[in-house]
């Protein structure tokens, strides 16, 4: 257990004890010819109750840099820290919950043993396990559907599965990859709603990766603008929207102004590549 | 299900495909059976010295003790002579050799599954078994089943081991490969994100193959053994081919060919037809209540 500390509301103040700290992180790939660059000179703080957005175009390494905090993949320069640890340290401490571009789901499982399937590698007792599924299931809305089988559910209700299932060994840390990617917009929009009210009640801290604006907009505390080639961040955003926030909060003044500052941080990113 | 089941004997039902097939194969058969035994019986009836038409010819086809190639009657009335009206324990009962040459079937059956499995696990799991195992897997089966099992028969014989075992190991030779090559897809076949959710969890190699890859390779598993069991029956039928063995289909088709009773062998091959659609529907239903069970649509 971490020591109580203030509240910065929300924003993270130098030299604070960070959940997520990132030093001059950089990952090569050799290919046959030339070295290729997938994210370099990566310098990043999260604070314990952050959200905290990666958006970038495809292949600016967003989701490597959020596999890298996952100890899912390796970096060849600089260092990560998790918790004060290091990530495989933190990974072999289920300190995150991951939520994956796709459900992932196990299809010969129902929704009820789908989350507590980490339960069941961790070696929780039965009846602790169900508990706490039923409990995230309830928080994402899914009462009712315990018994049924990924294939009965929509894309929707499958993601809304794997997002309780990440929830349901109660990490402090949330790591979601394009979660609603997949989704239509419609669906998108109800998921971000949905994401909101969660996450105003679990106050986990959440690294999330989209290349959605408006999604970036409305969820995070802070936005980090990523460009390509090599993959690296251009712009570090935070946020001047309120707490509490609803769809409605993406037509304020204050959300459409946020979202015309990380198109530019794109675009200029994107004048880089020399295109 | 809201929609009707066609009538039983409409064209979209099953029923009436089936009958249609089957009664052109009778059919074609009992024009190949004048065709091939046309020749001895024009012989035989050359030989009375008499007058005779082309009725007496085709009937005589159908008819003779020793056919080339038997009536499809004369297949079915032997069929049920030896099956319906013989005791089931008599040595003249097929039914009693389809028992001997079913349990060694499943026998080998059984172990030749375990080792696909076994072989399977390890190829999956250790790198210099999936480079060092698969060759040999694969040339074990270009050897040509007919030329090694009178060996096998022959070499455990010599150590007085005959009858059930030697049989029941042909068989498994020939099955453990379907068994294998299918898992070793099966266990292969959880994507990237399945395996990365472990890997978030820190489960063991052990969690990561009972939680996930032995579930996911289990339609895999089923495909498998259904040609596994086909595959179980022809060994063991090989298998009790050479030696002139005492008991089982393969017997009762070297007796058979021993004295040129056509219409036993032919008895013989439609039992061993039937024992083996018997096997591979027997795999069919496990399989479907399994699947059942993992909440398949």
């Amino acid at each position: 257990m971490q020591s109580p500390r203030p509240d910065h509301g929300g924003l993270l103040v130098p030299g604070d004890e960070s959940i997520i700290d990132i030093r001059n992180l950089g990952l090569t790939f050799q290919t046959a010819d030339t070295p290729v660059y997938a994210l370099s000179d990566i310098n990043l703080q999260i604070g314990a109750g952050e959200f905290v957005s990666f958006i970038g175009p495809s292949g600016c390494g967003k989701t490597t840099l959020m596999r890298i905090i996952a100890d899912l993949e390796q970096p060849t320069a600089g260092a990560v820290k998790v918790n004060g640890l290091t990530p495989r340290e933190a990974r072999l401490q289920r300190s995150y919950g991951y939520v994956f571009q796709a459900p992932a789901l196990y299809a010969w499982r129902n929704v009820l043993r789908n989350v507590t399937l980490p339960h069941e590698i961790m070696g929780t007792g039965r009846s602790e396990a169900e508990r706490k599924a039923r409990n995230y299931l309830d928080l994402v809305g899914l009462k009712g559907f315990e018994k049924k089988y990924p294939w009965q559910l929509s894309g929707g209700m499958q993601q809304r599965v794997s997002i309780a299932r990440a929830l349901s060994f109660e990490p402090q840390l949330l790591l979601m990859d394009e979660p609603f990617g997949a989704l239509d917009e419609i669906t998108r929009d109800r998921m971000n709603e949905e994401l909101l009210r969660i996450w105003a009640q679990t106050r986990k801290t959440v690294v999330f990766v989209t290349h959605s604006i408006d999604e970036a907009v409305l969820l995070s505390t802070r936005i980090v603008v990523m460009s390509a080639r090599p993959g690296r961040i251009i712009d570090i955003i935070d946020s001047p929207l309120p707490p509490d926030r609803s769809l409605d909060t993406r037509e304020t003044a204050a959300a459409q102004e946020l979202a015309h500052r990380v198109r530019q941080g794109l675009r200029a990113g994107h004048s880089y590549d020399g295109h | 299900m809201a929609t009707k089941r066609p009538g039983f004997l409409s064209p979209q039902g099953r029923v009436l495909p089936v009958l249609t097939i089957i009664a052109l194969i009778i059919v074609l058969w009992y024009g190949l059976a004048i065709g091939l035994n046309r020749q001895q019986v024009a012989e035989r009836l050359d030989g009375l010295g008499q007058p005779w038409g082309i009725s007496d010819l085709i009937a005589d086809t159908w008819s003779m003790d020793r056919p080339v190639l038997p009536a499809p009657h004369q297949v079915a009335t032997e069929f049920w002579k030896t099956t319906a009206e013989v005791a089931p324990s008599s040595k003249r009962s097929l039914i009693y050799h389809a028992g001997i040459t079913a349990s060694a079937t499943l026998v080998g059956f059984v172990f030749g599954t375990l080792l696909g499995i076994i072989l399977s696990a390890g190829i999956v799991h250790v790198r210099t078994l999936d480079r060092s195992l698969m060759p040999w897997i694969i040339a074990s089966q270009t050897v040509p089943i007919l030329a090694i099992a009178p060996m096998i028969v022959v070499v455990f014989g010599n150590i007085g081991i005959t009858g059930l075992i030697p049989k029941a190991i042909i068989s498994m030779y020939l099955c453990f490969f379907p068994v294998a090559i299918g898992m070793v897809k099966g266990l292969r076949s959880p994507d990237l994100l399945q395996l990365d959710l472990m890997r978030t969890y820190n489960a063991s190699a052990w969690q990561v193959f009972w939680k996930l890859r032995v579930p996911a390779s289990l339609p895999f598993l089923f495909s498998s053994l259904k040609v596994a069991i086909a595959i179980s029956l022809v060994g063991t039928i090989v298998g009790e081919l050479p030696t002139g063995a005492s008991g089982g289909i393969g017997a009762r088709l070297l007796s058979g060919s021993y004295y040129g009773q056509t219409v036993q062998i032919w008895s013989a091959l439609f039992m061993a037809a039937f024992l083996g659609m018997a096997m591979v529907y027997a795999i069919a239903g496990i399989e479907r209540l399994s699947l059942r069970r993992m909440g398949g649509q």
